[in-house]
Parts: structure tokens; C-alpha cells; sequence
């Protein structure tokens, strides 16, 4: 007999997308989210290959903060005209005017939590019964404990201490009325293994990626684009550096790196050679130890 | 590190158990700090967090556990799952609890290992707990088992520890079916043999853990033999230019599949021929195990979610009445003659306990034929009825149409993990 072998990323691949089809059959109404970044856009290709040469036959859902790098949009629309794929948008702004949801306020002001009380009204308003996330377990601790398929009880929330066992690709995706599912497809990728697989496949991902000059600050050691959405204070002066963003999210809370990888191989060789996480940009995290846990308890992405 | 290098990887899955305090966390750590998958920032921050803590080494431990109430409590919860790479390999490690719920933790961190790294303490030996771990990796069929005998350097790394814990362990493991195993001397505090040799073992020749994770022989794991697709979903394009594609999406369990040969499909049992095998936009001459692809066939037949399409000459089995060796993962008791959901390959059915065939004592090994009474942790031996006839192979021979699992109906909880006899 032959031996036959794939390289891990091959392996990675179909293991997504066995789960993603497995979201497909299991539900009767699920939605990918898509914030635009590259562990969305990946796991959006991913179910694209899975269907071929149908289209993907659930809705994406971009929870919009209002504080977006346009770019990001931009990359949106063109990839749902693209893809034929329907998108659905929900935004923090109206569930601040509905009094659903209160801006933070100060220098540090972020809509990043704000979304979750979105993104739990637009579960429940659409009725959705299973929303795929691009969350990986090598992102943040609280995250390698979170199954492929995590039930979320009537409230949205995760009980860490309580989930269900997951055992050989038997994903366990019964409910009772009015819970619903959150499924990481790309749970076992790393950041290194997201990047390569970009390059593999040649998909496209927007230019906030690469190296580009940019109007940044420093705050707390962490570098920040110069947008509307931030306040700056006295003593922080803008200046134009040559950056590059590891992570694409809210504007608020997104710290780029000085870069000048300009290329997909370039990246890589920089994420290799990094020694701090591509969360460690993210001011999100920074606020407490167990930033992210509370986060996802209280029903995040 | 280059691209061309990186795409050469396999991966490789290991699965950790080990009782209270034998340095698991640690042994972890190191192996993350030493092949450089910790980053600066996880570094300072466990820096600060020993110092807080009054710790005199910095606490690799604190890297692994990732929720509140488990640095709180200094213990590990649920089954936590880490990534590091060499540029060999990259590794999936299945970090299982070895105190609480010890059966179900490590019965689901097993379930995908291709490798299981046991701990024994070098001043306690081989204890019950090893024989459990050691029990529930060959129940799982678990193809590699590796040893390490820890906290060596608390023994004066005194070889002769080493050869009793070695032999105390082929001795009970004699009567189990581990199919490789490996014993090394390691100090996971120190370092030693974990990444690099120890400089205090000169009398062990051996590999090093890291050196034994990057070279086991893996590609034999699967199943080659045996071709089995259980359906997933039936993907039909309702767009003119594809009008008449009816594909079936799904993950090659085992053996491959070419392009022309000839199939059944089940339930139906009508046959076929391979037309065409689809992945993404390309179509491929093969698919093998574990591949997701699309397949469509010559003949327009009844087949869905929960088929399974095999070769003419399958040998699959077929029955209504199996018996399965099931750890019991729920809080509720088991209850005879009770009714549960069951969910085996893509099939979702309901089954019926006709009866405890026997239980196994787990730290004697020896088989109960009196004891009934089935709760949490326990694994028995169960007769099951199902509601319409499976079609499955043992989980000896395959770990993917011999695996089932057990779920309660009132609660939807999963609540047994079933291995096909």
C-alpha cells in the first residue's frame, strides 16, 4: 500500500472545512461572521471550497463598529459582489441610539465591547441558530479552552467550566429553543498557519496588511493610526511612520507594527521572527489579565 | 524560516496525562519556551505573575492555564489546547486535567491523538493513575504511547529509578494493547531531555521528547486499507451553469478513492462508479483519508447525509445490535433500557441500553460482569439497539466508522463516548 501524507496545512484545511459543512447540515439557519480581517476572510474561502461550485449557502454578518479602517469596507464589498455571498451588517451606532448600549468615554474610549450586545441582538433578531467565528486557540488563553462547536445558553453566554465533551469529528450541535451554537472553524490554525496558507492559496486580503506610510501615535507602547474616532491628548504627537497592521479590528483598539514587509512572503518572514503575539497590539487584552475570558463569558465573539 | 520548509510540516496531535503535581504544566512549558513558541509579552507576563505569586522559578505552569479560577486554584480545569511548531512538525497538544473528571478530560484529549505523553513521578512510580492513562490511550487505540518518568533530578537521576518505573510499567501493561511504547528520563523544571540532553544521564542513550515527537512514524496511522466517505451534504448548485452537478460533500475516513472505480452506496447498497472527485474549483484524480472533497458520481442515486459510499468489495459491517465500550462522560447515571440520541459518522439515530455487558475496574483492569450501575468515568462494556441499522467497522480496525457518541435526549448534553466492539 502506498503511503499517503499531506502536509499540515492541507490537514487544517479539511478539518475546517469538514466543520463548516458539519454548521451547514447540523442548523437550519447559521451565519458566518466577517469583520474583515484575515481569520475571516480565510475562513470564508474555506467555506467557499467546501461548496464548490454551489455558493455558500448561509449569510456573512459584519458587526460594524462605525470605527472602521475604510479599506476594510472597501475589501468587503468588492468580495461580496465577488462571491455572490449575502451580507448582512449590524451596527453599534443603533445600539447606542437604542439606549441598548452605552459609549465608553475618555481616552481610551472603545467600541470593542460594545459589539457583543450587537452582535447578541442581531443573533436574535435574525434568528440565527449558529454563528461561525474566525477565533483561534492560539490567540489568547481563554480561547485554547473553547470547543469547535461552543454552546451558548438563551443569554448568549459561555460557561467555560461546563462545556461539552468533543470527541473525534462527532460535533454535538443539539439545542433547546432559543440557545444557539458559536463554531470556530479555524480553531486549531495558528497565525503563522493562517499566513501561509494565504500565500498557498493566493488570496487576497486588504492593504491595511501590508507596509504603507501612515499618520500614527504612541500610546502605552503601542503604536495608533491617527483617525476621527480617537482623542488625542496633550502631550501625543502624530507623526508619519512606515507601518503594517497584524490584526484588522475596530480602529480604537487596532496598534500597528513598523514595517516594511510589503509582500505576503515578507510577512511571514517577519511573524517568524517576531517574538510578541499578534495579540499584543491589541489594547482589548491589555485591560485586565482575564480580559478576553470575561469578554467571551459574556458572549463575545 | 522559508515558505518551502513550513509547507513540508506534518502534523502531529499528542494528547498529555498525568496526576496532580507531576509537572505536566511545567513539562509543557518547557517545551513551548524551548522550541520558542512563547513570545516576549506571554514571557513578562508570567514573569509578573510568578513574582506576584512569590515563586522562586518563573512558573512556566502559569502559560497553560488559561482560565481565572485555574490560576486562582493553581490546577488545570478543562482540556486546553496548544500550538508549537519545529521545522519538521507542528503539534497539537490536547492538555488534559489529571485531577477532576480525569476520565472525560482525557478520553476527549485521546479521541484525535496520535500520541500520548504519559508523566510518572521518578519518586512515586507507577500509581494508579498511570495505569488509567495507560488503559484509556490503548482503549483509544492511541498508536504511540510515550513515558516520561519526571522530576528526575529529585531522585539524584539515578538510573536504577528509572529501569523499576520502566519495568513496573511493561509489566501491568502487558495485558493491554499499546502497539508502540517509549520510556525517557526527564527533568521538565531543569530541561533535561526534553528539548536538550541532559548533562546528568550520561547511562540514557535515547531521544530526547522533543527529538521522539518529531521522528515517531505517523502515516501508518490511518487507516489505508479500508475506503470509507460517509456523506456530509449534498451540494447542488441551483445555478444554470452547473444545473445537473449533485456532489457529495465529505472527509475521507480511510483508504483512498480514484477516480473510475467502482462503489456502493449505503444505505440503498446500489451500485456505481467514481465520475468525477471535486475539491474546490479543481477536480483530482484521488482522494485519501483525511481529505475533504466532493464526489459525484455516474448514476443519479438515492444517497445523502448519513450515507456512506465504500467500495464494491467493502467488508463493512451492518447491524442494528452492537456492542460498544463506552466511557460514560455524563453527571446522570446511565440507566438501562434507557433511550438516548446517538450520532456515529454523519448519521444522527436514536439507540436503546439493552444491558451492561460488564464493567471495567480501571485501576485493576479486571472486568465486572455484576456491576450494573454505570456513572461518571465509568467504562463498561454496553449492548445497544439502534433505531435503523448502522454501518461501521470496529474501532480497532477504524477509529473514524468505529467511533460513536452518546447523547442525552432531555438535555442534549453528550454524555458517553462509544468505540464499536
Amino acid at each position: 500500500m502506498k503511503r499517503f501524507s499531506i502536509n499540515h496545512l492541507r490537514e487544517l484545511e479539511s478539518e475546517s472545512m469538514f466543520v463548516i459543512r458539519e454548521v451547514a447540515a447540523q442548523f437550519e439557519n447559521p451565519v458566518m461572521l466577517f469583520s474583515g480581517g484575515k481569520d475571516s476572510i480565510v475562513m470564508f474561502h474555506l467555506a467557499r471550497k467546501a461548496f464548490a461550485p454551489a455558493r455558500v449557502p448561509f449569510p456573512l454578518m459584519h458587526i460594524d463598529t462605525g470605527h472602521n479602517f475604510q479599506e476594510t469596507i472597501d475589501f468587503r464589498d468588492s468580495l461580496v459582489e465577488e462571491s455572490g455571498v449575502q451580507l448582512v451588517v449590524r451596527y453599534v451606532q443603533d445600539s447606542i441610539d437604542k439606549g441598548r448600549a452605552v459609549e465608553e468615554t475618555g481616552y481610551n474610549a472603545s467600541r470593542n465591547k460594545l459589539q457583543t450586545v450587537t452582535l447578541l441582538d442581531g443573533i436574535e433578531e435574525l434568528k440565527f441558530d449558529c454563528a461561525m467565528g474566525g477565533g483561534r486557540r492560539d490567540e489568547e488563553k481563554a480561547r485554547a479552552k473553547e470547543r469547535f462547536f461552543s454552546h451558548r445558553d438563551e443569554f448568549g453566554q459561555w460557561d467555560p467550566k461546563n462545556q461539552r465533551p468533543e470527541l473525534w469529528n462527532l460535533f454535538n450541535g443539539k439545542k433547546n429553543i432559543g440557545e444557539h451554537f458559536r463554531v470556530f472553524p479555524i480553531s486549531n490554525w495558528t497565525e503563522m498557519d493562517v499566513w501561509q496558507y494565504i500565500l498557498m492559496e493566493n488570496i487576497a486580503i486588504p492593504n491595511l496588511y501590508f507596509s504603507h506610510e501612515r499618520e500614527v501615535f504612541v500610546r502605552d507602547g503601542v503604536l495608533y493610526a491617527k483617525t476621527s474616532f480617537m482623542q488625542l491628548k496633550d502631550t501625543e504627537k502624530p507623526e508619519k511612520r512606515i507601518v503594517r497592521f497584524r490584526t484588522i479590528g475596530d480602529a480604537t483598539c487596532t496598534g500597528a507594527v513598523e514595517s516594511y514587509a510589503s509582500s505576503i512572503e515578507e510577512i511571514i518572514r517577519e511573524v517568524a521572527a517576531t517574538r510578541v503575539t499578534e495579540r499584543g497590539s491589541r489594547a482589548d487584552d491589555k485591560r485586565s489579565e482575564a480580559a478576553m475570558e470575561d469578554r467571551k463569558i459574556e458572549g463575545y465573539f | 524560516m522559508d515558505s518551502s520548509t513550513y509547507l513540508d510540516m506534518e502534523l502531529l496531535r499528542f494528547t498529555t496525562a498525568g496526576s496532580v503535581d507531576d509537572g505536566k504544566s511545567t513539562l509543557i512549558g518547557r517545551l513551548l519556551y524551548d522550541s520558542k513558541a512563547i513570545f516576549q509579552d506571554q514571557l513578562e507576563a508570567i514573569e509578573r505573575a510568578s513574582i506576584k505569586k512569590g515563586e522562586e522559578h518563573v512558573n512556566l505552569a502559569l502559560l497553560t492555564d488559561g482560565l481565572r479560577a485555574e490560576r486562582e486554584q493553581g490546577i488545570t480545569i478543562d482540556v486546553a489546547y496548544r500550538y508549537f511548531h519545529t521545522p519538521k512538525r507542528k503539534f497539537i497538544i490536547a492538555d488534559t486535567p489529571g485531577h477532576i473528571q480525569y476520565t472525560r478530560n482525557m478520553v476527549t484529549g485521546a479521541s484525535t491523538a496520535n500520541a500520548a505523553v504519559i508523566l510518572v513521578d521518578a519518586r512515586h512510580g507507577v500509581i494508579e493513575q498511570t495505569i488509567r492513562h495507560a488503559y484509556i490511550a490503548s482503549l483509544l487505540r492511541i498508536p504511540h504511547v510515550i513515558v516520561c518518568v519526571n522530576k528526575m533530578d529529585l531522585v539524584a537521576f539515578a538510573e536504577e529509578t528509572f529501569n523499576r518505573i520502566q519495568k513496573q510499567f511493561m509489566d501491568f501493561s502487558a495485558n493491554l494493547d499499546i502497539q508502540d511504547v517509549r520510556f525517557i528520563p526527564i527533568s521538565a523544571l531543569l530541561g533535561d531531555n526534553v528539548v536538550d540532553r541532559s548533562k546528568s544521564m550520561d547511562w540514557y542513550q535515547g531521544p530526547t521528547l522533543m527529538y521522539l515527537l518529531e521522528n515517531l512514524y505517523i502515516s501508518n496511522d490511518n487507516n489505508l486499507l479500508d475506503a470509507r466517505f460517509p456523506v456530509q451534504y449534498v451540494i447542488r448548485p441551483q445555478i444554470t451553469a452547473f444545473h445537473d452537478y449533485r456532489g457529495y460533500g465529505g472527509r475521507v475516513a480511510s483508504g483512498t478513492f480514484r477516480v473510475g472505480d467502482k462503489v456502493k452506496v449505503l444505505p440503498s447498497g446500489f451500485s456505481s462508479t467514481i465520475k468525477q472527485i471535486d475539491f474546490g474549483a479543481e477536480s483530482i484524480e484521488s482522494a485519501s483519508a483525511p481529505q475533504s472533497v466532493t464526489m459525484v458520481l455516474d448514476d443519479d442515486l438515492d444517497l445523502s447525509r448519513g450515507g456512506m459510499i465504500v467500495p464494491i468489495e467493502n467488508g463493512v459491517s451492518q447491524s442494528q445490535d452492537i456492542d460498544v465500550m463506552v466511557c460514560w462522560l455524563g453527571e446522570k447515571p446511565m440507566q438501562i433500557g434507557g433511550k438516548y440520541a446517538l450520532k456515529h459518522t454523519t448519521n444522527d439515530l436514536r439507540c436503546l441500553v439493552k444491558d451492561v455487558k460488564y464493567k471495567v475496574n480501571i485501576n485493576t483492569l479486571e472486568k465486572d460482569y455484576d456491576d450494573k450501575s454505570i456513572g461518571l468515568n465509568d467504562i463498561a462494556c454496553l449492548s445497544l439497539r439502534t433505531t435503523k441499522p448502522l454501518f461501521f467497522d470496529s474501532y480497532r480496525k477504524n477509529r473514524i466508522t468505529g467511533s460513536l457518541i452518546i447523547i442525552d435526549e432531555a438535555t442534549n448534553i453528550t454524555v458517553g463516548a462509544g468505540m464499536i466492539q
